[in-house]
C-alpha cells in the first residue's frame, strides 16, 4: 500500500507547527469569510492568495484550502441564526436550520449542521485518497485530444446540470473563454483582441475577476435588498452538542446518501449548491418525517450540509488530479498552483507527492481543526455578523480592493474589478450564471492549447477527437452531459405515452 | 423573479434582459472582429492564433441570439428588474466605489480607503463623527501593519504617505 505510506508522509508534514499554525489562521479567516456577506469561498481565497506567494507551496495550499473548509462551515451559521445564507450553498439549510433556531434549538442545528459537514467533508477525502492517486495514474496516458476531452466533459456538464437556461450557461461560458484568450498568444507569439490598449497587454486575470463578480457583485445585491440582521442568540454548551451527536446516528441513511450526492456532484462541476438542494429534495421524499420538512427538521439540515460539505471537497479530486477544477473556488486554488510554480494535473502526483499528499492529509486534520472551532466559537462569530452591514460593507469593498491590487501590483486591476463587479451583478440579476465564466477563464487558455496541439498532430481533422476508445468515450459522455436536460425530458415524454 | 410586488417602479425585467442579450452579442462581434484581424485560418504553425476565439466569438453571439429570442418571447419572465429606489441604492455605492478604485492609483490605498469609508458610515449608516473616524483610521493603520510590516506587500502609496515618509 503505497498510498498509505504516502498519506503518512503527508501527515508527516502537515503536522509541522508552521503548518498547523496557518491551517488555524485559514480555518478562522475562512469561517469569517463565510459568515459575512460579499466575501464567500472563491473570493476570499483570491484575496488572501497573493499573502502565500512568500510561503512554500504546501503551507500555501493548506492555508487556502483551511480558507475554504472554513468558508464551508461558516456558511451554516448565517443561515441557521439569521435565516441569510452566507455562502449560495447553505440556502437549503435555512429551509429547517432557521425554524429549529426559532424554536429554541439552534444550539442543535448548528451542532447537526457542523457535524454533518464534518461527516461530508470526511467521506469525500477518503474518496480522494483512494481514487485520485489512480485518476492520476490513468490520466499520465493522456495526450492532447483526451485532455481536451476532459475540458470538453467538464464544461459540457456545466450546460446539461446547471439550473439555468442552458443558453445563458453557454453564452456566461464562451465569454469566459473570450476573456481569456485576450493578450499574447502562447503557441504563435502574437498579440490578440488588446485592439491597441497597453492594459490588455497580459489579459484579464481570473483572479481580479473572481473578486469582482463575486465579492463586489454580491455587495451590490445585498445593497440592493437593503439587508437588515435580525440577530438570533445561540449558545453551545457540551451537553447540547452530546446530545444532539447521540440523535444523529438515526440519520446513517440519508447522511450516506447525501454523502454519495455531494461526491458525484463535487466531481462533476455542478458543485456544492445544486448537490444541497438535490441531497434536500431527496431526503424529502425518502424520509418518514417528511412532511415536516421545513418546520425544523434536524434531518432537513443533515441533509443539505453533509452533501454541500462532500461536494466542496470532492471538486478538488478532479482539479488534483485532471487539472480541472470542479468549482470556483477549486479553479482559484488552481490559479493558486500556477502561481506557485506547480503545474496541476496528473504529474503532480509523480513530481510533487509531499505537496499532493501534505494537503490530502491536511484536509482531514483541517476539517477536525474546522469542526473544533466552530463548535466552541459559535457566540463570538454570532457577534461578529452583528455589526451592521454599513459598517462591513466598506471594509469589505476596500479589502476586496486590496486584494485586487495585490495579485499584480497594478492600481489598474481595481478598477477592473469594479468592471467586474457591475456585470457580476447584472448577470446575476438576469439569471446568467457566474462559475463557469471563472472556469473558463482559469481553463481557456489550456484547453486551446490542447485543442490546437490536437488539431495539428491531426493536420486539422475533428476526426482526432474521436480517433481511439478512450477519447471517443470521454467525448461522447460530454455530449450526453451537453444534452442532459434535453435526453431527460424525452424520457419522461416516452413513459407518460403509454400510460 | 420578483416576489415582492410594489407600487414602486422600476425598468421591466424584460427590457434589461434583452440589452443584456444585445451586450453579449456585441462583445461576440468585437471578439469576432479581433480574431480575424489576426487571422483565423490555418498558419505554418498550425491553427493561427485568431482561429480559437473566432468560434468562440461566434457562440457567443450565437447564445446571446437565442437569449434575445427568448427574452422578447410573450410568455418571457414578466415583473420589474428592480425598484428605482433599489437600484438608486445600489448607484450610491457604486459611484463612490469607482471614484474610489480610480482614486487608489492617484492618492494611493490607505487615503482613499479612509475617505471611502468614512463616507459610506456617514452617509449611508448615519454614524456619529467619532465611530466614523475609529473605523476610517483603524482600518487603514491595521492593512498598512498587516501588509507592509508582516507579510511584507507593498500597497499603492501616494503623496501623503510619501510626505509622512512611510
Amino acid at each position: 500500500m503505497e498510498e498509505f505510506a504516502n498519506l503518512f508522509h503527508g501527515f508527516a508534514v502537515t503536522l509541522q507547527p508552521f503548518n498547523i499554525l496557518v491551517m488555524v489562521i485559514g480555518i478562522v479567516l475562512g469561517i469569517l469569510i463565510g459568515v459575512l456577506p460579499g466575501l464567500g469561498g472563491a473570493n476570499g481565497v483570491a484575496i488572501l492568495l497573493p499573502l502565500t506567494f512568500s510561503m512554500s507551496p504546501t503551507s500555501a495550499i493548506i492555508m487556502l484550502t483551511c480558507i475554504y473548509w472554513g468558508a464551508l462551515f461558516g456558511g451554516a451559521i448565517t443561515s441557521i441564526l439569521f435565516n441569510i445564507p452566507g455562502e449560495p450553498w447553505s440556502v437549503a439549510t435555512t429551509f429547517d436550520g432557521h425554524p429549529m433556531a426559532q424554536q429554541g434549538k439552534a444550539g442543535e442545528a448548528l451542532t447537526a449542521a457542523f457535524t454533518s459537514s464534518f461527516i461530508g467533508a470526511l467521506f469525500a477525502v477518503i474518496m480522494i485518497t483512494l481514487v485520485a492517486p489512480l485518476v492520476a495514474s490513468f490520466a499520465l496516458r493522456f495526450g492532447p485530444a483526451e485532455k481536451f476531452a476532459v475540458y470538453f466533459l467538464a464544461f459540457c456538464s456545466f450546460v446539461g446540470l446547471s439550473k439555468e437556461p442552458p443558453f445563458k450557461t453557454i453564452a456566461s461560458m464562451m465569454i469566459g473563454f473570450a476573456l481569456a484568450a485576450v493578450g499574447l498568444d502562447a503557441i504563435t507569439g502574437q498579440l490578440r483582441l488588446t485592439f491597441g490598449f497597453t492594459e490588455l497587454l497580459n489579459g484579464f486575470d481570473f483572479l481580479i475577476a473572481v473578486i469582482g463578480l463575486f465579492g463586489i457583485g454580491e455587495i451590490l445585491l445585498t445593497m440592493e435588498e437593503g439587508l437588515n440582521f435580525r440577530g438570533g442568540k445561540a449558545k453551545i454548551d457540551l451537553k447540547v452538542v452530546l446530545r444532539t451527536w447521540a440523535s444523529l446516528p438515526r440519520y446513517w441513511m440519508t447522511s450516506l446518501r447525501s454523502c454519495i450526492i455531494g461526491c458525484w456532484m463535487g466531481v462533476t462541476p455542478a458543485g456544492a449548491t445544486p448537490a444541497s438542494f438535490m441531497s434536500y429534495g431527496i431526503a424529502k421524499r425518502m424520509s418518514k418525517n417528511g412532511r415536516n420538512f421545513g418546520k425544523g427538521e434536524i434531518e432537513g439540515v443533515v441533509a443539505p450540509e453533509t452533501a454541500a460539505h462532500a461536494a466542496g471537497t470532492a471538486a478538488l479530486l478532479p482539479m488534483l488530479s485532471l487539472g480541472v477544477p470542479g468549482s470556483p473556488t477549486a479553479a482559484v486554488l488552481l490559479g493558486g498552483l500556477l502561481i506557485w510554480g506547480l503545474q496541476p494535473g496528473p504529474m503532480l502526483f509523480v513530481e510533487q507527492k509531499e505537496f499532493v499528499w501534505g494537503l490530502i492529509a491536511s484536509m482531514y486534520l483541517g476539517n477536525l481543526v474546522g469542526l473544533i472551532i466552530v463548535l466552541t466559537c459559535v457566540p463570538v462569530l454570532a457577534a461578529i455578523l452583528r455589526i451592521p452591514f454599513s459598517i462591513i460593507a466598506p471594509i469589505i469593498l476596500v479589502l476586496c480592493a486590496i486584494g485586487a491590487y495585490t495579485v499584480n501590483n497594478n492600481a489598474f486591476d481595481v478598477i477592473m474589478m469594479m468592471v467586474f463587479g457591475v456585470l457580476g451583478y447584472v448577470l446575476k440579476k438576469c439569471n446568467y450564471p457566474l462559475a463557469p465564466l471563472v472556469l473558463a477563464l482559469v481553463l481557456g487558455k489550456m484547453a486551446e492549447e490542447a485543442f490546437r496541439q490536437s488539431l495539428l498532430s491531426s493536420q486539422g481533422h475533428l476526426g482526432v477527437f474521436f480517433s481511439n476508445g478512450l477519447v471517443s468515450s470521454i467525448m461522447i459522455l460530454g455530449l450526453i452531459a451537453l444534452f442532459w436536460s434535453a435526453i431527460q425530458e424525452g424520457f419522461t415524454r416516452l413513459r407518460a405515452r403509454p400510460a | 423573479m420578483n416576489t415582492h410586488e410594489s407600487s414602486n417602479a422600476g425598468p421591466s425585467h424584460k427590457s434589461v434582459e434583452i440589452a443584456v442579450a444585445i451586450l453579449v452579442m456585441a462583445f461576440g462581434a468585437i471578439v469576432i472582429f479581433g480574431s480575424t484581424s489576426v487571422g483565423i485560418g490555418w498558419g505554418a504553425e498550425g491553427p493561427q492564433a485568431g482561429f480559437f476565439p473566432f468560434y468562440i466569438g461566434l457562440a457567443i453571439v450565437i447564445s446571446g441570439a437565442v437569449n434575445l429570442v427568448n427574452a422578447l418571447r410573450p410568455d418571457a419572465a414578466s415583473g420589474i428588474f428592480a425598484e428605482w429606489s433599489q437600484l438608486r441604492q445600489v448607484l450610491l455605492v457604486v459611484i463612490p466605489a469607482s471614484i474610489y478604485a480610480v482614486a487608489v492609483g492617484y492618492i494611493g490605498i490607505y487615503v482613499s480607503s479612509a475617505i471611502f469609508i468614512a463616507w459610506f458610515m456617514r452617509w449611508l449608516g448615519k454614524y456619529s463623527w467619532p465611530k466614523v473616524a475609529a473605523v476610517a483610521i483603524g482600518m487603514p493603520v491595521i492593512v498598512y501593519l498587516v501588509f507592509e510590516k508582516w507579510f511584507l506587500v507593498a500597497l499603492p502609496k501616494g503623496p501623503i504617505e510619501n510626505w509622512l515618509n512611510l
